[in-house]
């Protein structure tokens, strides 16, 4: 008897995971145009207007043009974007307006919460992330050298914004406090991060800085999978991204589990 | 087993300020139709929340269907339905979605046939594929009971289900919860309507102040004060005060009685003082009066 109730309610716990990351899925497909639409065209204006006025002029690796630089830069960037917002903005509105007592209430472990919030926000990340490949790859005739690496970079880079996107939407009571965050965090480390050109181009003092900012690692990596050639090593960038994933996972995991600022 | 088990808890939610439950310690036997009854801020949301697992408990634990609500609080929020009391929903989905969604939280899928019954038996039918926010209050209300049901519980608690619900569906909800109750589900009810709660519940216990000041059946509570009361309507109120009556409106008076044959030596002494009746009513207890009695004297 205890076996089969132990069964049950894992079976019960697999459907209830299921139930959650399904909604958080349907919430942002059911607006796909504002949510997955909406950073695809900015990626596309992005590139035409940069594109248009950079290609001739700068080369970053040898046979490697402006915009083709430019593309996998753009993708990780919204993805990073995209996968931040879907969990921060779940979140933050769930608190305001009280319905995040549903799942309070119900019987989901703060683990499977974390997991289905976090999918989702990979889900999001990754659709944009192939909208933006697709609408970038006839214009800039940008290849795929190595899919693993460009797969791995996009999983680990939108898992990682899922997740400092829960850290965001609990810890923030208003939406002003969840806009500090994206203002002064991650606009700012996107901005210094290399999406728009090659860590070689700066200063030795910028360089240098640009080594402390995650975000750079993961462009440059996915940079990697797309030319077989970046500023660092993709295993150093791996590491740099990987060991992020796990602090972040472990700062939100304690929140889940401690109930901070969802349970009294 | 019992349904519910409080086993002294206390909650203080600032270390500066009172404690909003001090020393709660209840049980709920399984099948009762309980009613959680205290003015504004005497605790009963907050006890609702710790069995919930909202609120963690200053002290003390508590379980439904015999699961700790912090150690098993996965088998113990399986148990438990809980319709809150602020107004909230998700603005994205139908009725019917969220239904669905609600459910599957709980590990249960495919039950349209249950789902339906539910939005009949709310007068939902016809709006479960509205969107949630095209709904009036009360409609959002029935939504949120809904909701509660919508993985079939064991245990269903009401925070104030009925505030901004017409009458029709007060009526409907109460028959259908009382179904529920008789198919052996335990139901536990707060509610400002006290004549609801004087109805429905078996048995109840009042709060003040973080305490619990009364607990009993409700047969009980209403014979425990003066049960009866008896309205007279005289030409020459004031003559009345002084035997021990309580002035209205409109020249009425009440006399709080014991007992239904204290009527008659009441009248008796009415006339012997002069004081001619015009008209007269005889009032069962009432659940309001007691309620009145027990918070004046806590
Ligand atoms: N989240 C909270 N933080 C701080 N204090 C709280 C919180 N929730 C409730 N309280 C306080 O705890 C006390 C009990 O509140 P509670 O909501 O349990 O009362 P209630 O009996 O449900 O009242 P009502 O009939 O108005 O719903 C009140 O003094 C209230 O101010
Ligand atoms: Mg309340």
């Amino acid at each position: 008897m205890p076996e089969l109730h132990s069964r049950l309610l894992s079976s019960s716990a697999w459907i209830g995971f299921r139930t959650l990351f399904g909604k958080e899925v349907m919430r942002f497909w059911k607006v796909g145009v504002q949510t997955v639409g909406a950073p695809v065209l900015s990626a596309l204006l992005y590139l035409l207007i940069f594109a248009q006025v950079l290609d001739r002029r700068v080369t970053v690796y040898d046979a490697v043009t402006y915009s083709q630089f430019l593309a996998p830069g753009l993708i990780m960037m919204s993805v990073l974007q995209n996968a931040f917002a879907n969990t921060s903005s779940s979140l933050i509105q769930s608190k305001i307006t009280g319905n995040i007592i549903f799942i309070l209430l119900s019987p989901i472990s703060w683990q499977s919460m974390f997991a289905a919030y976090t999918l989702a926000a990979i889900l999001r990340g990754l659709l944009v992330g192939v909208g933006v490949l697709l609408v970038a790859a006839p214009l800039t005739h940008v290849g795929v050298a190595a899919p693993l690496w460009v797969l791995v970079f996009a999983l680990l880079a939108s898992a990682l914004m899922g997740a400092l996107g829960i850290i965001a939407g609990i810890w923030s009571d208003k939406f002003d406090q969840l806009a500090l965050f994206q203002n002064f965090l991650i606009m700012p480390l996107t901005m210094l991060s290399g999406v728009f050109y090659s860590l070689h181009m700066l200063p030795p003092f910028w360089q240098q800085v640009s080594h402390f900012n995650p975000f750079f690692y993961m462009i440059d990596g996915l940079r990697y999978g797309f030319f077989g050639q970046s500023d660092v090593s993709p295993w150093l960038s791996l590491g740099v991204t990987a060991a992020c994933l796990v602090l972040v996972t472990a700062i939100a995991l304690r929140m889940l589990a401690s109930g901070y600022k969802l349970r009294t | 087993m019992s349904a519910i088990s409080v086993r002294q808890v206390s909650k203080r939610y600032d270390p500066q300020s009172t404690d909003a439950l001090r020393d709660v310690s209840l049980e709920i036997a399984e099948g009762e139709f309980f009613g959680l009854l205290g003015p504004n801020g005497a605790g009963k949301t907050t006890l609702i929340s710790v069995l919930a697992g909202l609120t963690r408990p200053s002290a003390g634990s508590a379980s439904v269907m015999g699961y700790d609500v912090v150690r098993d609080y996965r088998q113990a929020r399986l148990s438990l339905g809980v319709v809150p009391q602020e107004l909230v929903f998700d603005p994205f989905f139908t009725v019917r979605e969220l239904l669905r969604i609600q459910a599957g939280y709980y590990g249960v899928r495919n039950n349209e046939d249950w789902i339906d019954e539910i939005l009949t038996r709310l007068g939902l039918a016809d709006k479960a594929n509205a969107n949630m926010r095209a709904l009036s209050g009360g409609m959002k209300r029935r939504v949120l009971v809904a909701q509660a049901l919508a993985h079939r519980p064991p245990v269903i608690i009401l925070d104030e289900p009925t505030a901004g619900v017409d009458v029709e569906l007060r009526q409907g909800l109460w028959e259908f919860i009382g179904h529920l109750n008789q198919r052996g589900h335990t139901i536990v009810l707060t509610t400002h309507y006290l004549e609801e709660a004087q109805a429905l519940c078996g048995r109840i216990a009042m709060l003040k102040q973080g305490q619990i000041v009364a607990l009993d059946t409700t047969h009980n509570l209403l014979h425990r004060f003066a049960s009866h009361c008896l309205r007279v309507r005289l030409e020459r109120p004031e003559a009345a005060l002084a035997l021990g009556g309580e002035a209205g409106a409109d020249g009425w008076v009440e006399f709080a009685l014991e007992h239904c044959a204290d009527v008659e030596p009441l009248l008796a002494r009415l006339r012997a003082h002069d004081v001619p009746v015009q008209d007269i009513e005889l009032g069962a207890p009432e659940l309001e009066h007691v309620f009145r009695e027990i918070m004046h004297r806590a």
